[in-house]
């Protein structure tokens, strides 16, 4: 017999990484399937292979790192980063969009950096970005939703993928889009006059917010992040657009509702702003974090050249992490004067 | 009913505590040899006054106190002593440490004690002294010397007796069984001790997975007439942290850096107040302890009274240990023990429990991963820390950080690692670095002190070389104003004061 020394504690809870990654890719599920339903199977073929992209780009990088490509890869976070980053690209982008997104992502997102754990910018909302500003007409051409056209089968998809513009009508504005480029109508009159802004959020996007909020409330149930930056992100939005309603004349930023439950508003609130390595970190701290973004996402939304702002106003504030966590720290058992 | 606070952060790690069958207690064999150290409390080593060869009595003292930091060293049996020199011991550094080696005669023939029944009758002061005499050392882990504790000097008035029954580590159920078994030993201990330290509340705080102990303790209370409370709270590790278990009962913190007494608080563990009962009242001092023999390794785990100095081979044998290829034995408990690297070590006045888990039971750490900074640890931590901040600071060495980060208020309760689904052993990072930092506090002393006095004496050979100057200055006046006066130059005159001594000399042969 020898004797095996370690320190305490010399038990562990049953947290894991890999669970972690796991809970928050099945809690975008139901958001792909409803995306899925309402503009097609672009959505689910773009993050099969911005996967297969990813797990090639993660497994390399690591290998000539150094380290150990498998335990890297089964930790799953770089099939977050990439799904969560196909979500955010438009259904029908060519296939070179994906694959250059997903890499830079990995890349510039995330080992430029030192890998996970290390990156200060949410690595997906860094691959977006990078498309954004480099291939403006690509990533501005959203599907039209199921109801207004007819949704593309597989086959059609996978066609457009690799041979572009051989669907018609895969392109639309999205309600975001139509609301920004309004002049001088009032804003229950811009509602009427598309069909696409019928509903709290445009035809189909209500419920594709409302199913990636289903599948936040769940990872918040499994206590995978705290309410802290979500809940703050919403209340400043919507607190912003009440502002600035104005009543609904043509200058209008639109309505509470409008904001909440259109463009990728759910989306960010639970599953890019509660990234836990690029964020806040305590819970003041995330308060802070997620306010600043959603009146970010308002102004960018309504002042702004962009018709979304989420990967704006997220690499900003994971800019001014550090700096909110410098102001932020918890009182510590001690401290506090007793009264 | 007495208000329960919650604490913040804390963690439910699986209890265990019924393998080693609470409220049991039977008596471990006596060894054939017994190794007690000279330092088994905080603070300074006792002195040997046994010499090899002597005989010796159980309850005689065979190491006395070093000053008010050091408590004495009894022996629990008669024998003879065989060896006094460095030995293994139980310790988180695997060092050794001078122990007093007594072979044991199996006689158990004792001293005779004289106790004080009638203890209301005598000044605190002499009874802290008793107490000290005895060689009581806090009993819960940390050992420190309770006489110490129960004189916080008259600046800081005691209005508050806890005693800490909350045993919040997994597995461990030594103070259940004391206060199962030795209840009404436990109750007049605590009497004894708020008399001495002049409280005039006690409460005995009990964790609400312990309902017999509770029960009989309460009993123990109405039967005695005492005017104690017994206050029962939510299982929650580490609620039995001496800063935690004051925050559940009183909602009060005890200042960071401060100690309990600063809010008017003595808090001891309840083997500490039977010992202090057995001390006073029995006049015996403190030989033996109540330990925990408990994991799946051992065939008879359960709580024993051994003699303090047993080694842990002995009493693993008596509890039947059917040891595996790579043993982990663990000193304490799961969470905050550390793993013992000799078993021929001896147990001491702080050990509760011995914990012998199978390798499935307790498998040895996976390798860590990056942090991802989830904030589980931040949310698990009861001093309310950040531990991702200072495990990230404490990899990067930068104590300015760390010290604003409060590294020095961590417990080491392991809480953090605990919940990390990263498997990082952040409390061995913390642990490194806070002795990083008081190397370098140490450090920095000794060159701040090297540099006052290397500047000291700059000063001082400056000063002496301005005042040869300034004599040598008046010397040369001096002697100018009376060249002066004279009318004889004074260098002229010395020449030829030099040649008339050289004409005498060349003469003389």
């Amino acid at each position: 017999m020898s004797l095996l020394r370690v320190t305490s504690p010399h038990v562990s809870g049953q947290h894991q990484v890999s669970a972690v990654m796991r809970d928050v890719l099945f809690a975008t599920l139901p958001g792909i399937i409803i995306l899925t339903w309402f503009f097609g199977p672009g959505t689910l073929i773009n993050i099969l292979l911005g996967a297969l992209v990813a797990l090639i780009t993660e497994y390399a990088v690591t290998a000539l790192r150094g380290q150990n490509p498998r335990i890297a890869v089964s930790d799953l976070s770089i099939l977050v980063t990439s799904t969560l980053l196909c979500i955010a690209l438009p259904p029908y982008a060519p296939w070179w969009l994906i694959v250059l997104g997903v890499v830079m992502a990995v890349l510039l997102g995330k080992h430029v950096f030192g890998g996970l754990g290390y990156n200060p910018f949410n690595p997906a909302m860094v691959g977006y970005v990078v498309l954004l500003i480099s291939f403006p007409v690509q990533m501005s051409s959203w599907a039209t939703p199921r109801g207004l056209a007819e949704v593309p089968g597989l086959l059609d998809t996978l066609r457009h993928l690799f041979l572009p513009d051989t669907i018609d009508g895969v392109t639309a504005a999205t309600p975001l889009d139509l609301l920004r480029q309004n002049t001088g109508l009032l804003f229950n009159d811009l509602i009427a006059s598309r069909p696409e802004l019928t509903g709290w959020g445009g035809v189909g996007w209500f419920e594709v917010n409302l199913a990636f909020l289903a599948g936040g409330a769940w990872l918040l149930y499994r206590r995978i992040f705290t309410w802290h930056a979500p809940l703050a992100m919403l209340a400043a939005l919507g607190l912003c657009a009440l502002i600035g309603y104005d009543g609904g004349s043509s200058e209008s930023g639109g309505s509470a509702l409008f904001h909440l439950f259109s463009g990728a508003t759910m989306f960010a609130a639970f599953f890019i702003i509660t990234d836990p390595v690029s964020s806040a970190v305590s819970n003041k701290g995330r308060l802070i974090f997620g306010a600043l973004i959603g009146l970010l996402i308002y102004l960018i939304r309504t002042l702004g050249n962009y018709p979304d702002a989420v990967a704006f106003a997220v690499l900003i504030l994971n800019f001014c992490a550090p700096f909110i966590d410098h102001y932020t720290q918890p009182a510590v058992y001690g401290t506090r004067s007793n009264d | 009913m007495r208000e329960i606070h919650d604490i913040h952060g804390g963690i439910h790690p699986p209890e265990r505590k019924t393998l080693s069958r609470p409220g049991e207690l039977r008596d471990a064999a006596l060894p054939a040899r017994l190794v007690l150290p000279l330092r088994q409390h905080l603070g300074v080593p006792a002195k040997a006054i046994v010499e090899v060869g002597d005989a010796v009595l159980g309850g005689q003292v065979l190491a006395q106190a070093q000053g008010v930091m050091s408590v004495p060293v009894h022996a629990p049996t008669s024998g003879t002593i065989s060896a006094i020199e460095s030995r293994p011991i139980a310790h988180a550094s695997g060092l050794e440490d001078t122990c007093i080696v007594l072979e044991t005669d199996g006689a158990d023939e004792s001293i005779r004690c004289e106790g004080i029944p009638e203890w209301q009758t005598i000044a605190p002061s002499l009874l802290v002294e008793r107490i000290r005499e005895a060689g009581i050392a806090g009993m819960g882990g940390a050992g420190f010397p309770t006489a110490v504790k129960l004189n916080p000097g008259a600046t800081k008035p005691i209005d508050t007796l806890m005693i800490n029954g909350t045993e919040c580590e997994p597995y461990i159920t030594a103070d259940d069984t004391l206060m199962q078994c030795q209840a009404d030993a436990l109750v007049e201990g605590a009497k004894i001790l708020a008399y001495v330290v002049g409280a005039e509340r006690v409460v005995i705080g009990i964790e609400d997975n312990k309902p017999a102990a509770i029960s009989r303790v309460t009993a123990a209370v109405q039967n005695a007439g005492a005017d104690i409370e017994v206050a029962s709270f939510p299982t929650k590790y580490p609620s039995g942290g001496e800063k935690q278990f004051i925050e559940i009962l009183t909602g009060q913190q005890v200042p960071s850096g401060g100690i309990p007494a600063d809010i008017g608080l003595v808090c001891v563990n309840p083997g500490t107040a039977v010992a202090a009962k057995e001390a006073i009242v029995d006049g015996k001092p403190l030989t033996h302890r109540i330990v925990t023999l408990t994991g799946e390794a051992l065939g008879k785990p359960g709580n024993v009274t051994a003699c303090i100095g047993t080694p842990i081979a002995h009493l693993l044998g008596d509890a039947s240990l059917s040891a595996e290829e790579r043993q982990r034995i663990i000193h304490g408990g799961p969470m905050m023990g550390f793993a013992v690297s000799d078993l021929d070590a001896p147990i001491t006045k702080i050990t509760n429990c011995l914990l012998a888990p199978t390798a499935r039971e307790l498998p040895p750490p996976a390798p860590a991963k990056p942090c991802i900074r989830c904030g589980h640890c931040a949310e698990a931590c009861p001093a309310s820390l950040l531990p991702q901040q200072l495990y990230w600071y404490a990899r990067a060495k930068d104590h300015e950080q760390l010290s604003e980060h409060r590294l020095l208020d961590c417990i080491e309760c392991g809480a953090c690692a605990y919940v990390c689904p990263s498997q990082i052993p952040l409390v061995q990072y913390y642990r490194a670095a806070k002795g990083q930092m008081r190397d370098s506090e140490q450090e920095k002393r000794r060159s701040d002190n090297s540099r006052e006095r290397f500047e000291a004496r700059q000063t001082r050979l400056e000063a002496e070389a301005l005042a040869k100057e300034a004599k040598r200055a008046a010397r040369k006046a001096a002697a100018q104003e009376k060249a002066a006066q004279d009318g004889v130059d004074p260098i002229q005159a010395a020449i030829e004061r030099a040649q008339a001594r050289k004409i005498e000399q060349g003469e003389t042969p």
